[in-house]
């Protein structure tokens, strides 16, 4: 064996580590974030009024707070626009990125091939404008930190290189797809051996390690809000509150 | 019924009510008095800090994240999009950035990561504190700026609600001996004489002797304020200010039975349904709030009804929870004043003897106390009775009511001298709002309100009179 070969041996080893160690990080960090949530006890009512008197009306609350975040369309427009939009294009990307890990590949993922690149731009355009935001307004500007801005440069270069190697550069999606599914299926095999499919897949890792112990876990947690998802029942005969931790009545 | 009738006026943003410019520091010297020890041994918390305080305060704050799940979720998930930062009464009052509630919560969330995330730890991306003297400071400054009053969380897209952390915060330092003298003192003043003005049971009956006078002079009628009337029908839990500072508000709850011909009464053991509990620690939410259970007991009343008070409808809601269910009393339970007046109406029982014309002086407007608007679902009653027995009401501008209400400016234990300018700042918002409307009564349901609001419309110049919706009712009611 040459050098070239034993050296990219290592690297496919390294990769099949990372994407291994990522994946595990993201499962069981988020399983665990979101098990301390789950088991973690409300002790009062708390949910914030006007709100839903029945569980139903609660879980649509909650549906809705994740489907086209109301409160912050009363807060602000401009930002509601642009985090709406960022949102929809990220579920469009990761929905379209199925293609890489089922066989046969669903009609629907199929379908979308005419309108994924305009939502890889619309991608790129949000976080530009939530980038920029943060910056030009005085108020953004002084709340943001680091992980803020880190984040935002992360799904930047997630999205920019990922736009190039489909649609400029292009990588071998055959050679992707056999890479992710030896992955699944525990056979795995070398990652494509494209420079810039490597930076996109770095990327990817680093987010999906990232993600379970940083504020985007907001994905998670906002099932949990229990000023959003409890129901208001003071008054309804049998529906006492109890707090787990203390029954007793008070001395 | 429909109760959004009224035009809705322009937005106050384009009226002068822009967010201001950030200045660093603006409001970092208003600062509660400290606590005394006579008032905090006797309220079961530490004299003087702890020595070791911030291993106590770190143990406290590990505790607190295992019981309550919205502290636990809430030091995760914010993303700092900064939705919140113009919401706060009092940022938009100072322009300190450290009132924006984002700011707030990451005093907390800065200790939160250092001692509760590997990130932290290892102070990394993510921006850790120690908790310091320094720390401990900006906690004691800023989350007794907070009134802990959730308008924030209105607009939060997570709904993270700074209430529960200011709570929380509070508690952490309640624990380790850092209090503030007006909570403690208050709450010491509940265990020592039933309300939270420290007025003895002596000074409470004449209070009501002399009121029974004045008001037999004025309308003629026999119209009783009972004390203590052991087998009563209702235990109305007022604030105690009402037989005190807004006894326009006494008397309307006595006229409001006397026409209604029932049989009330008011305890000296608790004459006082806010809950300054609710500002300093779980444990004396919980005994503050057992007293009002107690009381209907040792009168055998058949239900309690609790009087114009934000803060104690919100521990009203609690009462189920902290102190047993209520099934002795006849439901529906927790019962409030307002909700007890729309069913009346609603009932008929006051067809004909209303006169809307005796309140034609006023143009009259509502401010939504926060926790019977935030916290309690009373956004509509109050607009109800208003509408049943004045002529003249207007709303303030949308952004400014119901769920969207700014606080008084003094909610949250902050009802006390020494934080008058940032009271003041705070109150900005809402008298800017009232001077929109041109009203010159400004109802609201919140004792604490009417303590805060005639001096925040005087400083703010609008020239306005503040009250209970129940006395308006009163007035207009046909004895």
């Amino acid at each position: 064996m040459d050098t070239s070969s034993v050296l990219w041996t290592l690297i496919s080893i390294f990769y099949i580590g990372l994407s291994y160690f990522a994946a595990l990080c993201l499962i069981f960090g988020l399983l665990s974030k979101l098990y301390g949530y789950l088991r973690t006890p409300m002790p009062w009512p708390e949910v914030v009024t006007p709100a839903p008197e029945t569980e139903g009306g609660a879980i649509m609350r909650v549906v809705g707070d994740v489907l086209i975040f109301p409160n912050l369309f009363k807060a602000d427009k401009y930002l509601w626009a642009g985090a709406w939009v960022f949102h929809i294009a990220l579920a469009a990307i990761l929905f379209r990125h199925l293609r890489y890990f089922t066989y046969p590949v669903p009609s629907l993922v199929l379908s979308m091939e005419t309108v994924a690149l305009f939502f890889g731009y619309l991608f790129g355009v949000t976080i530009l404008y939530l980038f920029w935001r943060r910056l030009a307004l005085p108020r953004s500007l002084y709340i943001s930190n680091i992980p803020d801005y880190f984040a935002l440069v992360l799904l930047g270069g997630i999205a920019a290189s990922g736009i190039l190697v489909s649609y400029w550069l292009h990588v071998n999606i055959v050679d992707v797809k056999a890479y992710i599914l030896g992955l699944m299926t525990l056979r795995p095999t070398p990652p494509p051996a494209h420079p810039l499919f490597l930076v996109h897949l770095t990327l990817v890792l680093i987010l999906m390690i990232y993600f379970p112990f940083s504020k985007l876990l907001h994905a998670g947690g906002i099932f949990f809000s229990p000023a959003r998802n409890q129901p208001y029942q003071i008054q309804n005969p049998g529906h006492r509150y109890i707090n787990p931790w203390d029954q007793s009545v008070g001395d | 019924m429909k109760f959004d009738e009224t035009p809705i006026v322009k937005d106050p943003a384009k009226e002068g009510l822009s967010p201001p410019n950030i200045r660093e520091n603006a409001s970092a010297a208003v600062r509660c008095y400290p606590s005394k020890p006579k008032d905090t041994q006797a309220i079961g918390l530490p004299g003087e800090r702890v020595p070791n305080w911030q291993e106590k305060g770190i143990a406290k704050f590990a505790e607190l994240l295992e019981k309550n799940k919205a502290l636990r979720v809430y030091m995760d998930i914010c993303v700092r999009c900064g939705a919140c930062t113009d919401k706060c009464q009092f940022y938009l009052g100072t322009g300190d950035p450290q009132n924006f509630p984002v700011m707030r919560a990451e005093l907390m969330r800065k200790v939160y990561r250092r001692y509760f995330t590997p990130a932290g730890r290892a102070n990394t991306l993510s921006e850790a504190a120690d908790f310091d003297e320094e720390m401990l400071e900006k906690w004691y400054t800023y989350f007794y700026q907070c009134s802990e009053c959730r308008r924030c969380s209105v607009f939060c897209p997570y709904g993270i609600d700074t209430a529960e952390i200011t709570m929380a915060a509070r508690e952490i330092m309640a624990s380790i001996g850092v209090s503030t003298k007006y909570v403690t003192e208050v709450v010491a003043k509940v265990y020592e004489r039933g309300n939270n003005l420290g007025i003895p049971p002596a000074a409470w009956k004449d209070n009501c002797e002399f009121l029974e006078q004045d008001v037999e002079e004025e309308t003629g009628k026999p119209i009783r304020f009972p004390v203590d009337d052991y087998g009563a029908d209702i235990l109305l839990v007022p604030p105690s200010a009402d037989n005190f500072a807004n006894v326009d508000t006494m008397i309307g709850y006595g006229k409001l039975f006397y026409a209604l011909g029932i049989r009330w009464t008011t305890s000296t053991y608790c004459n006082e349904g806010g809950n300054f509990g609710l500002f300093l620690n779980y444990q004396n939410l919980k005994k503050v709030n057992k007293r009002i259970i107690d009381a209907a007991r040792m009168l055998n009343v058949k239900t309690i009804i609790w009087g114009e008070c934000g803060h104690a409808w919100r521990g009203a809601i609690l009462t189920p929870t902290l102190n047993g269910p209520m099934d002795m009393f006849d439901p529906p339970y927790p019962y409030h004043i307002s909700q007890f007046i729309v069913k009346m109406i609603r009932q008929g029982a006051f067809e004909g003897r209303i006169d809307k014309s005796a309140n034609d002086d006023y143009i009259v407007t509502y401010h939504d106390p926060c926790n019977t608007a935030r916290a309690g679902q009373l956004l509509d009653e109050p607009r109800e009775i208003l509408r049943y027995c004045v002529n003249h009401f207007i709303e303030m501008p949308r952004n400014t009511i119901r769920e969207k209400t700014f606080c008084c400016g003094a909610g949250g234990g902050l009802l006390t001298d020494e934080l008058m300018p940032i009271r003041m700042a705070g109150g900005k918002p809402r008298a800017m709002a009232v001077k929109h409307t041109g009203a010159n009564y400004l109802a609201t349901i919140c004792a604490i309100c009417k303590a805060q609001l005639p001096e925040s419309m005087h400083y703010w110049d609008v020239p306005v009179k503040v009250g209970g919706t129940i006395d308006l009712f009163a007035r207009a009611l046909l004895l």
